[in-house]
């Protein structure tokens, strides 16, 4: 079920009343019976891996939570009898306990993840390297259907896992209102990845009606169909025609790839918007996955700004265990040893650093294309962050640091270098990226851009207007939010201008969206991942 | 200081209102995008055209092109007095003709309906366009209902037949002036469904049917032949098969075969014009429009003379030309008849 799908929009013309004529303390009850609608109307066997999932989870996690209990009430017990050494082999023998519940669930998970997502995946490889070595034989692929929305519960499950074990979130006794964490609707397409101590509060709360949070969530899902509709499904039909092929290069690669960002920006943050949207029109508290990341100056701050949730799963989760694991220390103190102090100091980072873009790229992906994007933002990444002290020298030098002009500069440097990068996601295959990345600089055609070329690939001078309109409007607000919520400043408005102005962006989406027979019914690009 | 009682009313109020306003302003759009078939394609705007009729037909028409292009009303009515109407839209599937029978028959119930049976072929949805133009005329009710379920394609959505709106939200770009004067009453293209054109395009030769794997009907179109029987059995209304004088699309001899032996079982009138070529006096080199693919005005009144007096003759329709208001009803009719052929006649040269 699609968020921009007319079954979707029925679902919550349902859902919404019920949810507030019910009593309240059934709301989550409610809840967690239409996530298992919304699953099963995906695929009716998908919702086995989902429940899979969240019961295996589940149960390690009550078991970490019993063993933390147990060892809290024997050292309580016997606190007289037990000195130091005593404790701490008691506490390594549960932790330990612990742990096997852990590795239990991860390697569960983290299989079934690998199986149904990456399988197909080493196969072409395999295949790739018998006819290398001149084999004959090729395996079969796997007829396996990827559940919706895997790696985000898979990610959001694990984490509050391991946040049980770390003790950071207690464990939930209620296998039924687990399930709901693990699936609750509107995250299940695209995310955002949500941490138990953070949705669970909400969630799990009761919510009397209240007009102004329904209204409120409603106008943040109206703009989220806004991106969707009338901006990134739009583009949908140019990014189609200039990447899919690679005919066309030069001017046109160029684009493409600003086409292909605009469109995958107002895709994802639609998207999400469409989730946090319902999420609040039913009182839950779902995080924010984005600050405006196109107004990054770096990449290093364009990754704390766009899919926060999945950035700091991956820095929690992956980057911090792997920084302090002991083979890394060794490294560490190794490095310090023989390479010297700054590189010694330096390895650990990169290398875990390396794993984490790694990790990412093959979490967008089955294909090496975004095993290279993920390693191509980690060298961005390092190379900006060994030429920082240069970069200081030089905004001190010539004092551009707080200049409009150096900013603005920043900003347009830092869309076009995560533009680039996206190629590898959009064209889908590492040597065609490279080539029409370096056709930029050899094809002379960009005269293209100007002539009313860009007017056959499928979008009309009328489309490009609608374009040109949705970008103004999003540009506009994406300015007014660095000074607060634009929704706030609206509803501060007298009640005819927010009425023209809501009901105004209601028919933008209802005459200007791309949907209907006519156009491609695109999914969101994130619910592949 | 207002109470909060006062507030909430005054909220409760404000609310009622916009959501007045909302509705008004959408159902304004919505009549304003929807296509009101007064250009060039006339054809979606036939359907409609039977509900601001007086319901007291002898005969109805049901069927596609080859109704509503081949058979004049006004020559049943004038030569032989009998009150027809034809309820027939482009491409129109035999579940769809099915259901207008079965609406029409709850509004009125005829001597008898003429079916044409060309629409047998087809055992499937066929193009959201053809399917638009017979449903979108339709009024709400169970009939229209089931026939867009019938009729969808893949592609398509209950919902945007529901709310055309949602349909046809692109065409605020493409909007005319025929879509302002037609805002709020329908285009009337025919004349009691008979599509007119005088103009002339000889056919040249009679084109051969490409072989087919199976010359079987479908059994989703013979059920609803079957069911369009049963009703007409229920309801005490005489049906009749024909099929049309066109010479294309090919109507193969093992289709005739299947229609000669379901109405030889059931006991049905079978007519099929192309057999009676000589009989009706039909000539290709003037009268079609297109080549033998639809009769023009002089084709279409020769077979309907035909049937008029098989009507009069063989079914013992009785001359209701001296029934009033029917009469008179007829008389603006005519007059409306003859001003159209006499300015598509005017745009041709040729008066």
């Amino acid at each position: 079920m699609l968020f921009t799908s007319y079954a979707f929009l029925g679902f919550l013309c349902v859902l919404f009343p019920l949810y507030y004529l019910i009593p309240t303390r059934h709301q989550w009850k409610l809840l967690l019976l239409a996530s298992c609608l919304f699953y099963f109307a995906a695929g009716p066997t998908y919702l086995l891996y989902i429940l899979t999932t969240a019961l295996t989870v589940y149960y390690a996690a009550r078991r970490i939570g019993a063993l933390g209990a147990e060892q809290s009430a024997y050292l309580k017990e016997h606190k007289a009898e037990l000195d130091r050494e005593g404790r701490k082999a008691y506490k390594d023998s549960v932790k330990k306990r612990q742990r096997r519940w852990l590795l239990f669930a991860l390697l569960l998970n983290l299989g079934i993840l690998a199986v149904v997502k990456y399988t197909n995946f080493a196969i072409r490889n395999l295949n790739g390297l018998l006819s290398l070595f001149g084999s004959g034989r090729q395996l079969s692929f796997w007829n396996i259907a990827l559940p919706m929305g895997i790696s985000f519960y898979t990610f959001q499950a694990l984490s509050y896992l391991i946040d049980v074990y770390r003790g950071v979130s207690p464990a939930q006794q209620n296998p039924f209102r687990f399930i709901l964490f693990v699936s609750f609707f509107p995250q299940l397409v695209q995310g955002p990845i949500s941490r138990y101590k953070d949705l669970s509060p909400s969630l799990f709360a009761e919510h009397p009606f209240d007009a102004h949070t329904l209204c409120r969530g409603l106008q943040r899902v109206l703009w989220g169909f806004f991106k969707k509709l009338v901006i990134a499904d739009r583009m949908l039909s140019a990014v189609n025609t200039l990447i899919r092929g690679g005919d066309y290069t030069g001017a046109y690669a160029f684009a493409g790839m600003l086409f292909y960002a605009l469109e995958l920006y107002a895709d994802f943050t639609g998207g999400i918007d469409i989730t946090i949207g319902v999420a609040e029109a039913l009182g839950v508290t779902v995080q924010e996955n984005f600050i405006r990341p196109y107004f990054s100056k770096s990449i290093k701050e364009y990754w704390r700004r766009w899919h926060i949730s999945m950035g700091t799963w991956f820095t929690d989760y992956i980057f911090y265990p792997i920084s302090v694991c002991r083979p890394m220390l060794r490294l560490s103190r190794f490095g310090r040893a023989h390479l010297g102090e700054q590189l010694g100091k330096r390895l650990p980072i990169w290398l875990s650093s390396f794993a984490v873009w790694l990790a990412t790229g093959i979490w967008h992906g089955a294909s090496w294309n975004f095993v290279a994007w993920g390693l191509g933002n980690w060298l961005v990444i390092m190379i900006s962050q060994e030429l920082e002290p240069l970069y200081e020298r030089f905004h001190r030098r010539f004092s551009v640091a707080e200049k409009g002009w150096f900013r603005l500069f920043q900003v347009v440097r830092t869309v076009l270098l995560m533009s680039a990068l996206r190629m590898f996601d959009c064209y889908r295959d590492v040597p065609l990226t490279f080539r029409m990345f370096f056709s930029m600089f050899t094809a002379r055609n960009w005269a293209v851009l100007f002539d009313g070329s860009l007017l056959t690939l499928g979008l009309t001078g009328l489309d490009f207007a609608i374009l040109a309109g949705g970008l103004v409007l999003l540009l506009t607000v994406s300015l007014r939010q660095r000074r607060g919520s634009v929704r706030d400043a609206v509803a501060a408005r007298p009640y005819p201008l927010r009425f023209c102005l809501w009901f105004g962006l209601f028919l933008v989406v209802l005459f200007m969206g791309a949907y209907g027979i006519g156009y491609d019914e695109s999914q969101f690009i994130y619910n592949q991942f | 200081m207002p109470t909060a009682e006062k507030l909430r009313r005054r909220a409760l109020v404000r609310f009622l209102l916009s959501a007045a306003l909302v509705l008004l302003c959408l159902f304004l759009l919505q009549r304003l995008v929807t296509p009101k078939y007064a250009g060039d394609i006339v054809e979606g705007a036939l359907i409609s055209e039977y509900y601001a009729e007086a319901k007291d037909h002898d005969l109805i028409f049901i069927g596609d092109c080859e109704v509503y292009e081949n058979f004049s009303p006004k020559v049943l009515w004038e030569e032989y007095g009998v009150n027809s109407f034809i309820r027939g839209s482009a491409q129109q599937l035999i579940w769809q003709s099915y259901y207008l029978l079965e609406e029409t028959l709850h509004y009125e119930t005829p001597r008898a309906v003429v079916f044409n049976v060309l629409a047998l072929q087809y055992n499937e949805p066929q193009r959201e366009a053809y399917n638009r133009m017979t449903l979108d005329g339709m009024r709400w009710s169970g009939s229209k209902l089931k026939s867009i379920l019938a009729s969808m394609t893949e592609e398509e959505s209950l919902v945007e037949y529901l709310f055309p709106l949602l349909r046809y939200h692109t065409r605020w770009s493409e909007l005319t002036p025929e879509d302002a004067e037609y805002l709020f009453k329908d285009y009337r293209p025919s004349h009691n469904g008979f599509l007119m054109r005088v103009d002339v395009r000889p056919a040249e030769n009679v084109p051969e049917g490409r072989i087919l794997a199976d010359y079987s009907f479908g059994d989703r179109a013979w059920s609803y032949l079957e069911k369009m029987r049963l009703l007409c059995e229920e309801k005490g209304v005489q049906l009749i098969l024909v099929k049309a004088p066109s010479l294309y699309p090919y109507w193969y001899p093992q289709w005739e075969e299947q229609v000669e032996d379901y109405a030889a079982e059931h006991g049905l009138l079978y007519i099929n014009y192309l057999d009676l070529i000589d009989e009706t006096g039909l000539d290709f080199s003037t009268d079609t429009y297109d080549a033998g693919l639809h009769l023009n005005l002089s084709g279409a009144e020769k077979i309907s003379r035909h049937l008029g007096q098989l009507l009069r003759e063989d079914l013992g329709f009785p001359d209701r030309r001296g029934e009033e208001p029917l009469s008179s009803r007829w008389q603006e009719k005519l007059a409306a008849y003859e001003a159209e052929r006499e300015s598509q006649l005017a745009a041709l040269g040729k008066i």
